[in-house]
């Protein structure tokens, strides 16, 4: 077997890991989630010399090894383990040029552990017109390390890093502090009590925040040793801080030369316009918008030609396969019903592409700085801006966001009315029923369907704001809120990274709800076409209108429904509309309700299935075709289905239901505990039928 | 004595102290420590948050946590 290396990429936030982590792997790199968590687990492969395979790991930004976020203790957890799985052979810390200073004292505590450590500086092509001048085998001599210079420039830096990542055995292993310095009569008497035990790493594992940390801390009961309190240990940490911040200050005196003169604050003329108090939210509005406009005026275009080559495909189908169960079941159930997630795919990407490009250009820190007052009055943290913007694409990734806020509070109420926001799965429900139901006509040059869609997206943002602004009082919890944020220097994004990350987002999007799809669209279309007794058997004895006068056509599409009402969902359907009725849907929307629970995208391939459209075959107007169906639908009273009254009444019930499983399971996750997923579910579902009620009786 | 809440927008200190007990460990690490240069760069309207920057770290921090970091106010005469 050939050689394996096992090489932590560590560093600071905002310093450009990812862009390393990308330019050593390429796009040979999988995510996972670390096991129990949802933190995401970045790992790719770099090719070395004679064979030799470094596996890579880009692990979640941290400050120090003091960890205060679950995504932090990833990094500890990994560092203090030796027999950890994925514990390096060595560790590249990855620093801004810009910001040495403070990224050096994580630098030094990895060196403390005594894990081999290469010291990459990044965004190295800035250092000339900042004024910086390094002397780095001064530098390499008192951080006892190999410095690499690395930027995202040019790529002549990368041989260098995989022969350093070789040799990692001939990197120097001193370490850069010894521990008795931040307190001699405690880490004295520390050293005492276990004798065998490294220093250091003994202190690490007694600062972990019990919090997030499973590091095993039940050693230090047992043994005769008097614990500190946790004020004290605190007063502990900052000494070490303080210590470190001393020691590194006395090593860049000499080892890096800065002509303040010489810098020129870009970032700081930015800050002076994105961050004003008018400006600033003048930008942020623009930028919302534009954000909109894209999603939906550019959009389409893809997306009509990826609806049209899936209607082709269908109608491919079903030419060129034998009729039959099968063959419906591939082309009306399967392919259609993936059709229906494919569709979503640029807005998605579209989506994916402004947040990471807000994020990466160091953007999203401005909008937290300016909305931070605001959403603290409705109980959120200016960092709840992030998931609730991203909560527009996707409610799941957006939850995965809210990681980085500090108080427990703030976070579990951004988890808890993230849901409510728009997400993209909503969409293709709202558009659908807004055709049908809305008319096309303009009022002041606006569009009614416009006005339509966009007030259901003020709907969802209102229903977050306010739900939050509840939970903030309902909520008895410590709330010890703080904001400590970075503002980090504005960037341009690299085309690269910025892909990547949408190659990789809208892939798990596509599979995760494709799985969902597919199998509900077959149990779906199983129960529909299968059933019991003479109704179901024989429709044609049931025709109630006279047999002869019907067309061959009529006589197909009479059977069809009849077959439909007494299928095995027919029954099912039958059985629960009582309890939509009074919101004005028959059993057939009933059913799409009860399946858009697993996802609301779902919806719509309910429906065209039900529905059981046969004129699959003009492909131009599929769309239409299942609107006009829907259009047509009436209730054995000869009303219409669709109305005013029972489409608003539908569109609010998408609006505010908690219909996605995977959301869900992502609250569970996060929150560790069944209950928040469960109230969240209850409640939201709730208040859907509560309006949804008030908007039918109201409206019809 | 005064906090880096009392600063106004532009204006320069020295962090004198900062050793209030429920300062965050955070706020440290990224380089708010005695004797260190603070400049306001920006306050966000309606007593929103402070952006700071010291000695070239670009911080964003509530008024809460500002009155705990204890600085000497510089006059500066540009």
């Amino acid at each position: 077997m050939s050689k394996q290396i096992k090489v932590a990429l560590i560093g600071n936030p905002n310093t450009g890991k990812t862009s390393i982590f990308n330019s050593l792997t390429g796009l040979n790199q999988k995510t996972a989630n670390y096991p129990g968590v949802t933190v995401e687990k970045k790992e790719g492969v770099c090719k070395l010399d004679r064979g030799v395979k470094a596996h890579i790991y880009d692990l979640p930004g941290t400050y120090s090894l003091n960890a205060s976020s679950i995504d932090e203790n990833i990094v500890v957890e990994m560092l203090l383990n030796k027999k950890h799985k994925d514990y390096p052979d060595l560790a590249i810390i990855v620093s801004d040029v810009e910001n040495l200073k403070r990224n050096l004292v994580l630098f030094t505590q990895v060196k403390d552990l005594k894990i081999p450590t290469i010291l990459a500086i990044n965004m190295s092509d800035r250092m000339k017109y900042k004024g910086i001048e390094l002397d780095l085998t001064y530098l390499e001599n008192h951080l006892y390390t190999k410095i690499i210079l690395t930027t995202n420039r040019t790529n002549s830096w990368i041989d260098k890093l995989k022969n350093l990542i070789g040799n990692y055995n001939k990197l120097p292993s001193n370490k850069f502090m010894d521990p008795k310095l931040i307190d001699p009569e405690y880490f004295k008497n520390l050293q005492r009590t276990f004798p065998k035990q490294d220093l250091y790493k003994l202190w690490v594992v007694i600062c972990q925040d019990a919090n997030f940390s499973t590091v095993d801390k039940n050693f230090l009961n047992t043994a005769n040793f008097e614990t500190k309190s946790i004020s004290e240990l605190k007063r502990l940490q900052q000494k070490e801080t303080i210590k470190r911040y001393q020691l590194i200050n006395n090593i860049l005196k000499l080892g890096q030369k800065v002509d303040q003169s010489k810098a020129v604050g870009f970032s700081a003329t930015m800050d002076r316009i994105l961050t004003h108090k008018v400006f600033g939210y003048l930008f942020f509005f623009l930028i919302l918008l534009g954000i909109f406009q894209v999603i939906y005026a550019w959009a389409i275009i893809p997306m009509d030609y990826i609806d049209s080559t899936f209607a082709s495909i269908t109608q491919w189908v079903k030419m060129n396969f034998p009729s039959g169960a099968m063959t419906d079941l591939l082309a009306d159930g399967i392919i259609t019903g993936i059709g229906g997630i494919v569709i979503f795919v640029p807005q998605i990407a579209f989506l994916f592409m402004f947040i990471s490009v807000l994020e990466e250009s160091g953007y999203m820190s401005r909008v937290v700085f300016l909305m931070d007052k605001i959403m603290q009055k409705f109980g959120l943290s200016g960092k709840s801006v992030v998931p609730l913007i991203s909560g527009v694409a996707c409610a799941i990734p957006a939850i995965m966001a809210t990681r980085n806020i500090e108080s427990w509070k703030e976070r579990l109420i951004t988890i808890l009315v993230t849901p409510f926001m728009t997400c993209s799965a909503r969409l293709p429900v709202y558009l659908i029923i807004v055709a049908l139901v809305i008319p096309n006509e303009t009022i002041f040059g606006f569009n009614y369907q416009a006005i339509a869609l966009m007030s259901l997206y003020i709907i969802g943002f209102l229903a977050a704001i306010f739900s939050a602004y509840i939970l903030n009082m309902i909520l008895k919890m410590d709330k010890k809120s703080v904001l400590v944020m970075e503002m980090p220097n504005y960037k341009i994004p690299l085309i690269r990274d910025v892909l990547y990350t949408i190659v990789e987002k809208t892939k798990s999007f596509i599979v995760e709800a494709g799985k969902i799809i597919l199998a509900i669209s077959i149990i779906l279309w199983f129960l529909a076409t299968n059933g019991v007794g003479d109704k179901f058997e024989n429709p044609e004895k049931y025709i109630s209108e006279n047999i002869e006068l019907l067309s061959e056509d009529k006589i197909k599409a009479e059977m069809a429904a009849i077959k439909l009402e007494n299928s095995f969902i027919g029954n099912i359907g039958k059985t629960i509309e009582p309890v939509f009725k009074p919101l004005g849907y028959d059993w057939k929307i009933g059913i799409g309700l009860i399946t858009s629970f697993a996802a609301r995208e779902v919806f719509v391939g309910t429906l065209a299935v039900i529905y059981n459209i046969e004129n699959y075959d003009d492909s131009k107007v599929k769309k239409r075709e299942l609107k006009n169906i829907m259009q047509q639908e009436t209730d054995e009273n000869g009303n219409k289905i669709f109305t005013l009254a029972s489409g608003i009444s539908l569109l609010l019930f998408y609006a505010f239901a908690m219909q996605c499983m995977s959301t869900l399971a992502i609250v569970k996750k996060e929150t560790n505990s069944w209950k928040w997923p469960a109230i969240q579910f209850i409640i939201m579902t709730l208040i859907a039928y509560i309006v949804s009620l008030i908007a039918f009786q109201l409206i019809s | 004595m005064y906090s880096i809440a009392d600063l106004k927008k532009g204006e320069k200190a020295i962090i004198k102290d900062v050793s209030a007990n429920n300062i965050p460990i955070k706020l440290l690490e990224m380089g708010c420590l005695p004797g260190n240069e603070i400049e306001i760069i920006q306050l966000a309207p309606l007593l929103g948050p402070i952006y700071i920057n010291i000695n070239g770290s670009h911080l964003a921090i509530r008024k809460e946590t500002a009155r705990l970091v204890i600085i000497e106010k510089l006059v500066d005469n540009e």
